[in-house]
C-alpha cells in the first residue's frame, strides 16, 4: 500500500508539472491553432532563470523558501517575456500564411533557443539547489510523499485555480474565450485580438516557468535539453486531454504522470515512455479528440 | 454619416470590390442587395476594418476610418451582425451579450441596455444561462442582433439576418429592425439576398453585381424597376 501511495504521489507531482506545461500548448492552440514547439524551451529558460536567481540569492544567504518564491516569480516574468517575443518574431508575421509555415517557424525557434542556451550557458548538466526544505510536519508521510512532491502538487493546484478564475471572470479571460471560439466575431465586438494572443503566450510561458523551477529543484540538475523531452511529454498530455481544452490539459497531464509512475513502479523504468505513448495511441484510437476534447461536427 | 468613396478591396490578388460608392445618412435604413458572391459581405467587412480597402476611403461622421483597426471602429459606434450570426457557442447567452458591450465602461448604461434587449426579445431572458450554441437559428439571430445593440451602435450593419430562418421569424426580425431604427434612431445598413423583404423595409437601396454598384435609388422605385424585378424579385 505504501508503495502504491508512493507511486501515486510521484505520478501526481510529475503529472502536475506536465499539466502546467501542457496548458501553454493548449491555450495557444485554442486561440491560433498553432502547436508552439518552442514552448518546451520556454520552460527550460524558466528553469535556467530560476537557477541564476537561486545561485545569486543563496550567495547572499537568503532563506530557501524566499529564494524559491523569488526564483519562481522572476522566472515567470522572464519566460513570459520570452514567450511574448517569440510570438512577435516567429509567429505574428506568419499569421495569414498557410498553416505549415508557422509550424516550421516554431520548430526553428525551438532549435534556436536550445542552441542559444547551450552556447550562452554550458552543454553540461548544472546542479540545481534543492529549494524546498524538509518540513518537520511531513515526517510521518515521508515514506511515500516527499516535501518537494507535496510542494509541486500544491503550487500547481494554486496556479491552475488562479488561471481558471482568470479565464472565467476577468475581462481579458472572457476575451480569450471569445477569441478561441470565433476570432472574427471577437474582432467585430471590438476585442483587440493581437493583445489577446500576446497575453495567451505570456500566461502560457509563465505557467511553464513555474513548472520549470519546481521540477529543477526537485530533480537537482538541468541542462539546455530538458525542454525538449518535457515539451514533448506535455504536448502529449495536451493531446491526450484534448488540445484546446484547458481542463483537458490538466487531466491529460495527470493521466500521463500516473501512467509513467505506475509503469515505472510495477513494470520497469525502461518502459516508462513506452507506456506513456501507448496510452496516447490508445486514447487517440478510441477518442480521437482527446479525453475532454470536443468532437466538432464539420459544417459543409 | 457613413460614406464609402471609390473603394477597391482585394483578397490577395483577387479584387472583390470595384470602385464602390455608398452614402448612408443619419437615421435612415439602406439596403444592399445582390446575388451570392457579389461582394456584399466584403463591403461590410471593409467598413468594419476586418478586410481593409486597398484604395478609396471610408468616412464616418466626416472622419476617415479606412485604416483603423477593427476595435477602434467598433469603439466609434459601428457594429455588425455578421452573416451566419457567429454566436460564441460555448459562452452563455448572458456572456454573449456581455461580449457585445466589451468596450463599454458605463456599467449602469450596460445594465439598462440589457433590460431593453430582454424586453425586445423576452426569449433571451429566459435562456440567459444557456450556452449560445444550444439556441435555435431564430434565437441565435435575435442574440446576434442583441449582442450588437449592447454596444449601443450609431450605425448597425446587418448581414443577411433572414438567412436560413422560417418566414414567420423573418417577419419578426424585420419588424424588430424597423423598431430599432424608429425608437433609438439607429442608422441601419442592411445587406440581403431576400431583396423583396429588404426593399420593403429600407428607404434607399443599392444593387451590387460582381463587386460593383450597378443601381441606386429609393426602394419604391427599385421595387418597380424592371431589371430589379427580373433579376432579384423573380417577377
Amino acid at each position: 500500500m505504501e508503495y502504491f501511495l508512493q507511486l501515486f504521489f510521484s505520478g501526481l507531482s510529475k503529472g502536475s508539472v506536465y499539466a502546467l506545461i501542457a496548458l501553454g500548448y493548449t491555450m495557444v492552440y485554442g486561440i491560433i491553432e498553432l502547436i508552439n514547439f518552442a514552448h518546451g524551451e520556454i520552460y527550460m529558460i524558466g528553469a535556467f532563470t530560476g537557477l541564476i536567481v537561486a545561485g545569486l540569492l543563496t550567495a547572499l544567504g537568503w532563506p530557501v523558501l524566499a529564494i524559491l518564491a523569488i526564483a519562481i516569480v522572476v522566472a515567470m516574468f522572464y519566460s513570459g517575456a520570452y514567450g511574448y517575443t517569440v510570438e512577435k518574431i516567429a509567429y505574428k508575421p506568419l499569421r495569414n500564411a498557410p498553416r505549415l509555415a508557422p509550424l516550421i517557424s516554431a520548430i526553428g525557434m525551438s532549435i534556436f533557443l536550445q542552441n542559444y542556451v547551450m552556447l550562452a550557458q554550458t552543454p553540461d548538466f548544472l546542479p540545481f539547489p534543492n529549494l524546498v526544505p524538509d518540513f518537520a510536519f511531513m515526517q510521518p508521510f515521508k515514506s511515500f510523499l516527499g516535501t518537494s512532491d507535496l510542494f509541486i502538487i500544491v503550487a500547481s493546484i494554486v496556479v491552475m485555480a488562479a488561471l481558471n478564475l482568470f479565464i472565467k471572470f476577468t475581462r481579458m479571460g472572457k476575451a480569450m474565450r471569445a477569441t478561441a471560439q470565433n476570432r472574427k466575431m471577437a474582432l467585430l465586438v471590438g476585442v483587440n485580438v493581437d493583445h489577446v494572443i500576446s497575453m495567451t503566450f505570456i500566461i502560457g510561458s509563465s505557467l511553464a516557468a513555474v513548472g520549470g523551477v519546481l521540477i529543477a529543484s526537485h530533480m537537482g540538475q538541468i541542462n539546455f535539453y530538458i525542454g525538449f523531452i518535457a515539451g514533448l511529454k506535455a504536448f502529449t498530455a495536451a493531446v491526450l486531454g484534448g488540445i484546446g481544452s484547458i481542463p483537458g490539459a490538466m487531466l491529460g497531464g495527470l493521466v500521463l504522470g500516473w501512467t509513467e509512475s505506475f509503469a515505472t513502479g510495477y513494470v520497469s523504468s525502461d518502459y516508462e515512455d513506452v507506456f506513456a505513448f501507448l496510452l496516447l495511441v490508445l486514447i487517440l484510437i478510441f477518442r480521437p479528440a482527446g479525453l475532454l476534447g470536443k468532437q466538432r461536427a464539420q459544417k459543409v | 454619416m457613413l460614406e464609402l468613396k471609390n473603394i477597391d478591396t482585394y483578397y490577395g490578388n483577387i479584387q472583390a470590390l470595384r470602385d464602390v460608392n455608398i452614402t448612408v445618412r443619419e437615421g435612415e435604413i439602406i439596403t444592399l442587395i445582390g446575388a451570392n458572391g457579389a461582394g456584399k459581405t466584403t463591403t461590410l467587412m471593409t467598413i468594419c476594418g476586418v478586410v481593409p480597402a486597398r484604395n478609396g476611403e471610408v468616412l464616418f461622421q466626416g472622419k476617415p476610418i479606412t485604416r483603423l483597426s477593427a476595435d477602434k471602429i467598433v469603439r466609434m459606434g459601428i457594429c455588425q451582425v455578421p452573416e451566419g450570426r457567429l454566436i460564441f457557442p460555448d459562452l452563455t447567452v448572458r456572456e454573449n451579450l456581455d461580449m457585445g458591450a466589451f468596450l463599454r465602461d458605463d456599467k449602469s448604461g450596460v445594465d439598462s441596455d440589457l433590460e431593453q434587449v430582454f424586453t425586445l426579445f423576452p426569449i433571451l431572458k429566459e435562456r440567459r444561462r444557456q450556452l449560445g450554441g444550444t439556441l435555435s437559428g431564430g434565437e441565435q439571430q435575435m442574440l446576434a442582433i442583441s449582442r450588437a445593440l449592447m454596444a449601443r451602435p450609431k450605425v448597425l450593419l446587418l448581414d443577411e439576418p433572414s438567412l436560413g430562418l422560417a418566414p414567420l421569424i423573418i417577419r419578426q426580425i424585420f419588424d424588430i429592425i424597423k423598431q430599432i431604427n424608429r425608437e433609438s434612431n439607429t442608422t441601419i445598413f442592411l445587406v440581403e439576398q431576400n431583396a423583396n423583404q429588404a426593399l420593403k423595409v429600407a428607404n434607399r437601396g443599392y444593387v451590387m453585381e460582381n463587386g460593383r454598384i450597378t443601381l441606386e435609388d429609393a426602394c419604391d422605385k427599385l421595387l418597380a424597376n424592371d431589371a430589379v424585378k427580373k433579376a432579384y424579385l423573380g417577377l
